[in-house]
């Protein structure tokens, strides 16, 4: 029997896209920078929202963990997710949490605070968003957990739920 | 007095077309970098509240003195690849490169073999 080349050759061809298509379909098409998990944060230096000191790698090189995260007063999923940042600075003393209010006025990140309680050892500010770049932020709520060598452990993309906080309880004990 | 017409035309003119130098630059970087959160734009055709912040970021390592590459590669290593129109090329990525190569042999293969097979039925 004469084998077809041109048959065979079409056969593979609609195998291959077809393949390609299932595989796309497939394919999670939602951006996340949850694979930066295990490279190290560094050149950073941001001013707290009270005074002129600033925040630096030095500073979170001391604590055992650090949970960065990022918020807003006119973000509403950080209202949600706020109470679980209270009960973590209370439960853990393992770790410390900063928090990095995001293109907000002062005045209402503060009243935010006041209102809903202040479960963070540093309040640094970035009005115009520029140092959240550093840390791969693309929209708020975002949390990151760190160890003392800078090293992601865990990147927490929109707010803090039940699971994610005994996740975290779990990575730092 | 004439001369210093001169000069002030002359500085006017030469900030203008240096900062449009600059523009060029900044606009050919922000096409190139993908905006995260939107729907097949790049950072040049968005005003969503991530491009702006970005494009704050290119301007400040473009006064710095940076190329366009170490911009880029900034960027990738905060983001991933996936920010860049162009990634580099990778284990993951080699069929996006090579892919249309290969299409075009195998093409250029088919139209050969279809012609030899017209050609001797021909004959």
């Amino acid at each position: 029997m004469k084998i077809n080349f041109f048959k065979i050759i079409t056969f593979i061809f609609v195998i291959f896209f077809l393949s390609i298509f299932w595989l796309g379909l497939n394919k999670d098409n939602n951006y996340s920078t949850k694979s930066l998990t295990g490279s190290r944060i560094s050149n950073f230096q941001i001013p707290s929202i009270h005074n002129d000191n600033l925040i630096s790698e030095g500073y979170l090189k001391q604590n055992e963990f650090t949970l960065i995260n990022f918020f807003a007063s006119w973000c509403a999923p950080c209202r949600v997710e706020h109470k679980y940042l209270i009960k973590l600075a209370r439960k853990n003393k393992n770790i410390k949490i900063i928090g990095i209010n995001f293109k907000d006025k002062k005045s209402n990140a503060l009243n935010f605070l006041n209102k809903l309680g202040d479960p963070y050892d540093f309040v640094a500010k970035d009005p115009d968003g520029k140092s959240s770049v550093i840390f791969g932020v693309y929209g708020i709520p975002e949390s990151i957990l760190i160890n003392k060598d800078l090293i992601i452990i865990k990147k927490i993309i929109g707010p803090i739920d039940q699971k994610q906080f005994d996740e975290i309880l779990k990575l730092t004990q | 007095m004439m001369f210093r017409k001169i000069i002030i035309i002359y500085f006017f003119l030469f900030s203008s077309l240096q900062s449009n130098e600059a523009s060029v630059e900044l606009i050919e970087i922000y096409k190139n970098l993908r905006c995260l959160i939107c729907q097949g734009q790049s950072i040049a055709d968005s005003n969503s509240d991530f491009a702006s912040t970005i494009k704050l970021v290119v301007q400040d390592q473009v006064k710095e003195g940076k190329t366009q590459k170490e911009i880029y590669d900034f960027l990738v290593s905060k983001y991933g690849e996936w920010i860049v129109y162009q990634p580099a090329l990778s284990k993951s990525n080699f069929l996006l490169w090579f892919l249309p190569y290969l299409v075009l042999v195998l093409g250029g293969l088919i139209i050969f073999f279809i012609t030899r097979k017209s050609k001797h039925n021909k004959d």
